[in-house]
């Protein structure tokens, strides 16, 4: 247990030291996994929407296949994402390789099924309780997506929040398309794992308690906004 | 398009030709998984004047009046206005109001602006017509409150005055009063008969007979999937001509083949 | 629907900064993508040499820090600069199916055989690395293995060959392969009690030691051999050829091998110099 109290005393230490390289490693960690949700929300919050409304062929498979990725493991979509961008590979003459854009795009890749299987959800529920009006309203196809997106809005906030912990939590991918390169691509999960290969353990436990509170803050501000959506009943 | 007038004034005093109307419905079946909830009903509704949707629960009323806005599609006949064929642009010329009011989850203006953004309404028109809407209603100073924690009966006079800022040739409501209070319920009636004055035809279900009696002006009756009688309101209250309607009139209830 | 679109405007604006300004800071400064180990990462090595190369020449120098196996993987698909690794037969064949310009030694350091203070197998204190490995393997004690086609796992692989020993058979019962990097590795052998082969950089720098020693050490066939090569632009027109060799240059030169002479951890030279 001696291991667990050093890190606490650790993990203080490092932040009210104000670390710079711990500043960069937490700023990079969250540059990488908000734009990744972001750009994961746009693409699978559209989709869930559109698969929760319309039928089209191919929507049973698109169904299973965002259900089935929603668990794939980091490390494989790292290896795609690699040989992808790889100079060998057909994306190589972008030069994304080792950059905070391979990451980005890794876990973009890893969080929008999970975007768009819980949008699909949330928006469906809405959709069942809007359907009658809005056809009333004879609103076209995009307007109900668009609609019921906008008054899902602080429903799809725990979307969104599900693929940050998602994308701020792995390692397996940023580390194979990053390479964990010191100052360029090095994020929380990667310095992690780092120091536990240094058997560092309790400097890696820091960074861990260090991680989980940044998560703590996001999911409580977050939050905090969501508080204020079920007073005014816009939940 | 072209036999509907493009010019109805909205607030002229006295009823002018309705673009919409007659309505006429011809043999309308509704059988989901094979059970009958329509059976071959045909009927017609004209101008003016309020048509109450009268009978017992499960008489259909709500299924007939959701398949002549076109909300779910007929098993079987066929549904014209004027002659025609619904479309888009006939739809839009309809409102409803459900029995438990669907609101935005948005401010009570955001809610109308909504409606009239999709009934294509120039942005420089729609905040006039919310404002007026709104004022009729008598919820102008709720404008900026979210919908959705109004009162049961503020929320009704939203949905009420959303349907009416579109300024509907045919409005359908669905029980607007069945779980109001006797003031809002009052406030509603005043709405939908001031809206009945502009020229609307209003086509609505109630289950209250006093209701009845103040707004219809005919009165459809229904029972068991079927149309038993369309009479004049005076008509009606006075003599049913079918068993079904003294039935439900004197509070009996109606009960098939003796059981 | 004005907030709405306003507001998917406004995230895709900001994806695509997020997205632009990133690309930005990789393309503008002068850098090469050095393809390493762990062992030299993690001993802290380059954390002291490579700051001393870029304060002279003004190139950055990004490490990828993984097995020799996947560093000479990335390096055959054109991922990297330079390659600095250290297994000696795998870099050969490199070089001589054409991925690699030329091979030149660098450093050395040696590997080390460690175990519990208890020595189940009683092999503590003995120099002939294959004649302990043959005792660990009598005595059925716990052995792990890094499994992981690294440099490590490549000298491992050739000491039980010498030893007469098949690991491989006894796979999953005694010998047990992590599939890992040396760090894991060392955290799983001191977290069941097994053995482990390691290079003595990372053992000197590894922190989770418990009561584990070095038990075996001084055989000339633990001898660990570091080369530095340049990745052919032949095959891969990306390789930053000039800036590449400029570090070769460096490091194989004067300032450079005195840089990795005078290291010291905990008081204790890691790495010997010895580039021709």
């Amino acid at each position: 247990m001696q291991d667990f109290a050093e890190s606490f005393s650790l993990a203080f230490q490092l932040i009210f030291s104000a670390d710079a390289d711990l500043a960069e490693i937490v700023l990079l960690s969250l540059k990488v996994s908000l734009s990744a949700t972001m750009c994961a929300c746009m693409i699978g919050m559209s989709l869930g929407a559109a698969i929760a409304i319309f039928r089209f062929p191919g929507r049973g498979v698109l169904l299973v296949l965002t259900n089935a990725l929603m668990g794939l493991p980091p490390v494989v979509v790292g290896l795609a994402i690699y040989m992808l961008l790889s100079n060998a590979g057909p994306f190589g003459t972008f030069q994304l390789l080792y950059s905070p854009t391979a990451m980005i795009i890794a876990q973009t890749v890893l969080v929008t099924p999970i975007a768009t299987a819980l949008t699909r959800q949330v928006i469906a529920d809405l959709h069942t309780e809007y359907d009658e009006q809005l056809r009333s309203l004879a609103l076209g196809p995009f307007a109900t997506l668009t609609t019921l997106l906008w008054d899902g809005r602080f429903s799809l906030i725990t979307v969104a929040l599900a693929g940050f912990g998602r994308a701020v939590a792995e390692v397996g991918a940023v580390i194979i398309v990053g390479g964990n390169i010191n100052h360029v691509t090095r994020v929380m999960t990667t310095a992690i794992a780092l120091e536990t290969s240094k058997g560092d353990l309790a400097l890696a436990l820091a960074l861990g308690l260090i991680l989980i509170g940044i998560s703590i803050s996001v999911n409580a501000a977050l939050m905090a906004l969501k508080g204020t959506a079920r007073r005014f009943a816009y939940e | 398009m072209n036999n509907i007038p493009q010019n109805v004034s909205p607030n002229a005093s006295f009823a002018v030709t309705n673009p919409l109307l007659p309505l006429r419905a011809e043999d309308l079946s509704y059988a989901p998984d094979g059970l009958a909830l329509l059976d071959k009903v045909s009927l017609q509704i004209a101008e003016g004047g309020i048509s109450m949707i009268l009978g017992p629960n499960g008489a259909g009323k709500s299924i007939l009046m959701r398949i002549l806005h076109g909300l779910i599609p007929a098993s079987a006949g066929t549904v014209s206005w004027r002659g025609q064929t619904a479309n888009r642009e006939i739809r839009k010329r309809q409102a409803m109001v459900f029995q438990k009011p669907v609101l935005l989850r948005r401010s009570v203006t955001a809610n109308l602006d909504h409606a009239l953004n999709a009934a294509g309404v120039p942005r420089a028109d729609r905040n006039r017509r919310a404002t007026e809407a709104l004022k009729e209603a008598g919820i102008a100073h709720l404008a900026a409150r979210p919908a959705r924690v109004l009162s049961g009966g503020e929320q009704q006079r939203l949905a009420l005055a959303r349907a009416l800022s579109l300024q509907p040739d045919v409005l359908f409501l669905d029980e607007p009063t069945a779980s109001l209070d006797p003031a809002s319920t009052a406030a509603i009636e005043a709405l939908v008969l001031a809206a009945e004055r502009r020229g609307c035809k209003i086509v609505m279900i109630s289950h209250d007979i006093h209701q009845a009696r103040r707004l219809a002006s005919e009165i459809i009756f229904m029972d068991r999937g079927r149309i038993a009688e369309q009479s004049a309101a005076a008509a009606f209250f006075e003599a049913p001509s079918s068993a079904a309607a003294r039935d439900y009139l004197a509070g009996r209830l109606h009960l098939p083949n003796g059981a | 629907m004005k907030h709405l679109k306003s507001t998917l405007g406004g995230l895709a604006l900001a994806a695509m900064l997020a997205l632009t300004a990133t690309g930005n800071a990789v393309a503008a400064d002068k850098f090469i993508t050095l393809q390493s180990t762990t062992s030299t990462q993690n001993s802290g090595l380059f954390d002291y040499m490579l700051p001393i190369f870029s304060k002279k020449t003004g190139i950055e120098v990004r490490v990828v820090a993984v097995g020799t196996g996947q560093a000479l993987k990335n390096a055959r698909n054109g991922d990297g600069d330079v390659l600095f690794v250290h297994a000696k037969p795998a870099e050969e064949k490199f070089v001589a199916e054409g991925f690699g310009v030329s091979r030149q030694d660098v450093m050395f350091n040696d590997f080390v055989i460690v175990g519990p203070a208890a020595d189940p197998a009683k092999v503590g204190g003995m120099k002939d690395a294959p004649a302990a490995l043959k005792m660990i393997a009598d005595a059925k004690a716990a052995f792990a293995s890094r499994g992981d086609d690294s440099g490590t796992h490549k000298k491992e692989k050739r000491l039980w060959k010498a030893a007469g020993v098949d690991a491989d058979a006894s796979s999953g019962s005694w010998y047990r392969e992590t599939g890992s990097g040396m760090g894991a590795t060392l955290n799983a052998a001191v977290g069941m009690g097994a053995y482990a082969l390691t290079d003595r950089a990372t053992w000197i720098s590894f922190k989770n030691k418990g009561n584990f020693k070095i038990q075996v050490e001084g055989d000339k066939v633990l001898f660990n051999q570091y080369g530095v090569i340049l990745v052919n632009p032949a095959k891969h027109p990306v390789v930053k050829k000039e800036l590449g060799q400029s570090f070769i240059d460096w490091v194989t030169g004067d300032e450079g091998q005195k840089t990795i002479n005078s290291y010291k951890l905990n008081g204790q030279q890691l790495f010997f110099a010895n580039a021709s």
